[in-house]
């Protein structure tokens, strides 16, 4: 866990300040709403179909637990009892009401949680991977640097006031769980020939209605140098970003442009001026930035306690041992991932009372720690193998031990017209019924990792583009038409998905995804052949050919 | 539009001209960027201080050569959404190491001030009166930092620094 102390409190607070005067200026009509629209994004305040949607950060995905109970506590007292978990460790509140926002951010920042820069044309929430630190064979803990960016990049005084939107990912392991590549900056943590860590950094990937995979401008970057670097593209991106239209403003479309070898000549410039500067970061700073994150006293534990022994004899215990379990650095210890995707349910919510729940099963089983990835699912991070059995029995009875972590119910959906005024389709009513018509496990497991993807509209927040089969609701003449793409992946190979044909129906969505998961199944190789490498190996026809000969 | 200089709303000497307003015999004068270039030798003999209102879109480098001769670089904020002019200013002051008086002007609201004063903005030239009236208590609405600018507040990372260093001088 990373520790704020008074100096990051003191920010907080001063923050929640100047928020309560500018939402009393807006009450009493000092503001406009023209103005005040920019202010309240920046706190994360949107005015969705219903009412205002508060979006609450959780930098890189560490929470602690009186952090989970604050949470709790603002879905239970200001909004309706649950919160939604986004694609980028952000939590979204739906119901809030404006004149209450300030209380709800004060009760938030006194345990160091915070809405700055959650929307608006500023750099957002710096996100990594939620395993990050307990994962096995990272080079080091990838939030030490985030949470150095996280502090350089808040409430920039040159960079808050962007083209656009911009987002900064973090992965420290091979297998990236972060999405780098389809971020406005992506960087992989590295160590150069000579043992120096430093970062492999990425531009302008991105997702929206002209989705990009990142480039890698920079093979490496010296850790001491990052800020110096980052700061040199946002200078460029700042000064010929397009502003003249709101969907080429991104940095994609710079880079796009310009291509990125003169884009990566500009930074270069722009870097070559400032990298000696103040914003070199001193060993002793990065020194004080990490003994501020503390880990917990692990005991020696054996590999194989008797507790798990014993319990590998239920079915169901060792079905989501299997499927929500992962190795942790430190023998005798698991990452547990959490579904928040129950069958029937609305992915990434959570009520007040599982959050509650949760934080008391964190503080006696996971050290007081919960992670949130960006598949909209939990974890607890330091889970002692032999609690396990205890701890799934504790899970299942709150509703939150479905065994489908990145299986094919363990879907990305955003909330689409339910909630979104963005939004020209509903999203989750069809999240809904695929579940369902994949809840039997063992038709899930047979099928194996298979990521679905919905967006209800062109801004892509469900990330459809790189689904493994990507879902994206448009409207035409009236009416919810969806288009299907597969072969897309968010991983360290991400990819965009291609589409398979003309859109469908509402109600025919799950029928067609049903037909391509046929079409897989009588198609791959041998049964550890994932559905993206079948689609890799023989290309849409197949499942296109499938899907519209009987449509 | 009341002006904001050294922190107090204060009369403006300065007569803003468009392209082809004659040019006055004295007095400070204000000139758009185009003007300015293309007249720069007449403006810079009279007797009267020049200042140049420089676009969001051009080069600040073009103006370097002058930097010393102007009395005020006035950057323009056509909508506050559109921030360009941070990172024309925090190169005049930073990298240019331009010492006039820099000029916030444009849609110039009470909730830009402290981003605009750590871009090394010292004058405003602020939309709304109430604004202006409140500059100061806007001023010291933060007391924390995080990112290092040419307007020399230490940053929390220093902060810390010198915390743990005055500490461990007493142990």
């Amino acid at each position: 866990m990373y520790a704020y102390d008074e100096i990051d409190r003191t920010l907080v607070n001063e923050r929640v300040s100047e928020f309560r005067d500018q939402v009393k200026r807006r009450l009493s009509g000092e503001l406009t709403e023209d103005e005040f629209k920019m202010l309240r994004l920046q706190n994360g305040v949107y005015l969705q179909l219903h009412a205002y949607m508060f979006r609450v950060a959780i930098p890189y995905g560490t929470l602690a637990t009186n952090q989970l109970r604050a949470l709790a506590h603002v879905a239970r007292k200001y909004d309706r009892g649950y919160g939604h978990f986004t694609t980028r460790q952000n939590i979204q509140f739906n119901w809030i009401k404006l004149a209450e926002l300030p209380d709800a951010l004060e009760d938030l920042a006194k345990v160091g949680i915070h809405a700055m820069q959650t929307s608006g044309n500023n750099m957002r929430n710096v996100t990594s991977d939620q395993w990050a630190g307990v994962a096995p064979g990272e080079i080091e803990d990838p939030r030490i640097w985030s949470e150095l960016i996280r502090q350089h990049t808040t409430l920039h005084p040159e960079f808050s006031f962007l083209p656009r939107k911009f987002k900064i990912a973090i992965t420290a392991s091979d297998h990236d769980r972060a999405a780098i590549k389809i971020h406005d900056i992506g960087l992989r943590l590295i160590q150069n020939e000579k043992g120096e860590t430093g970062f492999e950094v990425l531009v302008g990937g991105g997702l929206g209605r002209t989705p990009f995979i990142a480039k890698t401008i920079k093979h490496f970057v010296h850790g001491r140098d990052i800020l110096s670097y980052i700061e040199a593209i946002l200078r460029v991106y700042n000064q010929y970003g397009r502003r003249d239209n709101i969907y080429k403003a991104r940095i994609k479309i710079l880079v796009h442009e310009l291509g990125i070898e003169k884009f990566s000549r500009e930074v270069e410039d722009e870097w070559q001026h400032i990298r000696n500067s103040s914003l070199q970061i001193d060993d002793e700073v990065i020194e004080d930035i990490r003994s501020r994150f503390t880990y917990p006293p692990y005991e020696k534990l054996p590999h194989m306690p008797d507790e798990l022994r014993q319990a590998a004899a239920d079915p169901d215990f060792e079905a989501w041992r299997k499927n929500s379990v992962a190795p942790h650095k430190v023998q005798g210890y698991s990452i547990v991932t959490i579904s928040l995707k129950p069958t029937g349910g609305p992915p990434g919510d959570a009520t007040a009372e599982q959050m509650d729940a949760l934080a008391d099963l964190a503080d006696k089983y996971s050290f007081g720690e919960i992670r949130v990835g960006h598949e909209q699912n939990l974890a607890l991070p330091h889970v002692a193998k032999r609690d396990l059995p205890a701890l799934w029995r504790a899970l299942d009875k709150l509703g939150l031990a479905t065994p489908n972590v990145n299986l094919i119910s363990d879907i990305i959906a955003c909330p689409g017209l339910d909630y979104c005024s963005l939004a020209n389709a509903r999203s989750i009513p069809i999240a809904q019924e695929l579940t369902r018509r994949f809840a039997n496990h063992e038709l899930a497991n047979l099928i194996g990792r298979l990521h679905i993807n919905i967006s209800g509209c062109i801004n892509a927040c469900g990330h459809h583009h790189v689904g493994h089969i990507g879902i994206l609701g448009v409207e035409k003449n009236g009416e919810e038409i969806y288009q299907i793409t597969i072969g897309g992946r968010a991983d360290e190979n991400a990819a965009l998905g291609t589409l398979i044909g003309p859109g469908v129906k509402f109600d025919e969505v799950a029928d067609v995804i049903e037909d391509i998961v046929e079409a897989y199944l009588a198609l791959r190789e041998r049964p550890e052949e994932l559905f993206m490498d079948t689609v890799k190996r023989l290309g849409v026809e197949p499942f296109k050919e499938r899907v519209y000969a009987t449509r | 539009m009341p002006l904001v200089n050294g922190g107090k709303i204060t009369g403006d000497s300065f007569v803003k001209l468009a392209v082809d307003t004659p040019l006055p015999e004295g007095g400070d004068v204000l000139v758009p960027a185009e003007r300015f270039l293309g007249e720069a030798d007449t403006l810079l003999n009279r007797s009267g201080k020049v200042g140049v209102i420089w676009p969001n879109n051009r080069d600040i480098a073009e103006l370097v050569p002058y930097l010393g001769k102007i009395a005020t670089v006035a950057l323009v904020f056509p909508t506050f959404r559109d921030g360009r002019a941070y990172s024309q200013a925090r190169l005049l002051r930073e990298r240019y190491n331009y010492r006039g008086e820099l000029r916030a002007t444009g849609q110039v609201l009470r909730d830009q001030f402290v981003f605009m004063l750590r871009a090394g903005f010292d004058s405003f030239d602020v939309k709304k009166q109430a604004d202006a009236e409140a500059f100061m208590q806007t001023a010291k609405r933060y007391s924390v930092f995080y990112q290092p600018t040419g307007d020399g507040r230490i940053t929390a990372l220093h902060r810390r620094m010198q915390l743990r260093h005055s500490e461990g001088v007493g142990t």
